[in-house]
């Protein structure tokens, strides 16, 4: 089974990327994409990937959602201070916290969470420190976007673990 | 522009709000992106058109489509999977950049390079 | 009334995006340092993807979808190209 699906979840993502591109679900197309899933996991073989385990849908279900809620709210945020303007600044500041996650896809994940909220953004990571250098867009206290950062930490640490 | 009148009343209400709101987002960010001052401020802006403006006008378009053919294909859902991946990216290098070019000439208000633990440096 | 509505708010939004491409655009042009400037042209990349996308809502038609999301491909990898060219000097390592 590993020779053949060496990434299952990535082959599976591609062949449904295939049929929405191709917005049909004929014969044809199945085969064709399979074949293409089969052979493009082959192909990352070669990249070396780091193979992990997420575990535990119920989490990862409910990280989605507390994500989906941080999204909105800083969304709202970051509009309201832009539209503040120069009335009253936003007060922008570097942050340094250490992490404690050894999983590859989980430390891509949390980058791309952290990135994806507006308001704050990833910005070093050092892998002999394990610490994290991330820029805040409006401050009015670092607590809160520490424990925001911790509080991602632990729930990747639960589905990863 | 017939097609669109065939659209019943609450889709079209969804659709053409959903559509002003993405593109009131997306024009907020692109004016955060002319006030701010510095670089790293700069680069909360674009994330406010990825995330908001995306999602909004992609979900509209969605709904507008799937009325309109009756067809339930959501292929909108592949460019939001793709911008939601690949602009951290972008952005992540983008920092990473200005950091290092800002180090490099060393400007003041940017955090150092982070030493290395001692008992590496000794070996 | 109904039909005008929803041409005009339409309308508007391409007007909006028009606006933030513009943004986009200037700073471009104007930005004071080089990651500024691909900051924008990133931007720039977003929002020609929206506005394509309106123009699909506009007139019903799939084929601006899929240049939308050629426009997205080729933006990612056009940013990361220059990235990785302020960091190091050089793209392919």
């Amino acid at each position: 089974m590993r020779t053949w699906f060496p990434y299952p979840l990535l082959s599976v993502g591609l062949l449904l990327v295939w049929l929405l591109l191709n917005q049909s679900v004929a014969p044809g197309t199945i085969i064709m994409g399979t074949l293409l899933a089969i052979g493009l996991g082959w192909v990352t073989l070669k990249l070396g990937l780091v193979h992990s385990h997420p575990r535990r849908i119920l989490l990862i279900v409910r990280f989605g959602f507390t994500v989906a809620l941080d999204v909105i709210r800083s969304n709202i945020a970051v509009i309201a201070v832009i539209l503040r303007g120069q009335r009253r600044p936003p007060n922008p500041g570097f942050l340094t916290i250490d992490l404690d996650l050894d999983d590859e896809n989980a430390l891509a994940l949390l980058a791309c969470v952290m990135t994806a909220t507006p308001g704050t953004a990833w910005l070093e990571y050092d892998r002999h420190r394990k610490s994290l250098l991330f820029h805040v867009l409006d401050m009015e206290n670092e607590d809160v976007w520490l424990d925001t950062v911790k509080r991602y930490e632990t729930a990747l640490k639960e589905i990863f673990g | 522009m017939s097609h669109l009148t065939d659209l019943p009343v609450w889709a079209a209400v969804i659709v053409c709000g959903l559509t002003v709101l993405g593109a009131a987002v997306a024009l907020i960010g692109s004016v955060g992106l002319i006030r701010f001052t510095s670089f790293y401020e700069r680069l909360h802006a674009p994330t406010l058109a990825t995330s908001g403006g995306v999602l909004m006008i992609c979900t509209a378009s969605i709904i507008c489509f799937a009325v309109l053919q009756s067809r339930w294909v959501f292929h909108e859902i592949l460019i939001i999977v793709f911008v939601v991946v690949t602009t951290p990216v972008t952005l992540m290098l983008l920092g990473q950049a200005a950091l290092y070019r800002d180090r490099v000439e060393e400007q003041r208000g940017v955090p150092l390079k982070q030493r290395p633990p001692r008992e590496e440096q000794a070996e | 009334m109904m039909e005008l509505s929803i041409i005009w708010s339409i309308l508007v939004a391409q007007i909006m995006l028009g606006l933030a491409m513009a943004f986009a655009f200037y700073r471009m042009v104007r930005g004071p340092r080089a990651q500024d400037r691909i900051l924008g042209l990133d931007t720039l990349y977003i929002n020609a993807m929206l506005m394509l996308l309106t123009f699909g809502i506009r007139s019903a038609n799939s084929l601006y979808f899929e240049s939308a999301l050629i426009v997205a491909l080729i933006g990612f990898v056009s940013s990361i190209a220059f990235g990785k060219f302020l960091m190091r000097g050089e793209i392919i390592e």
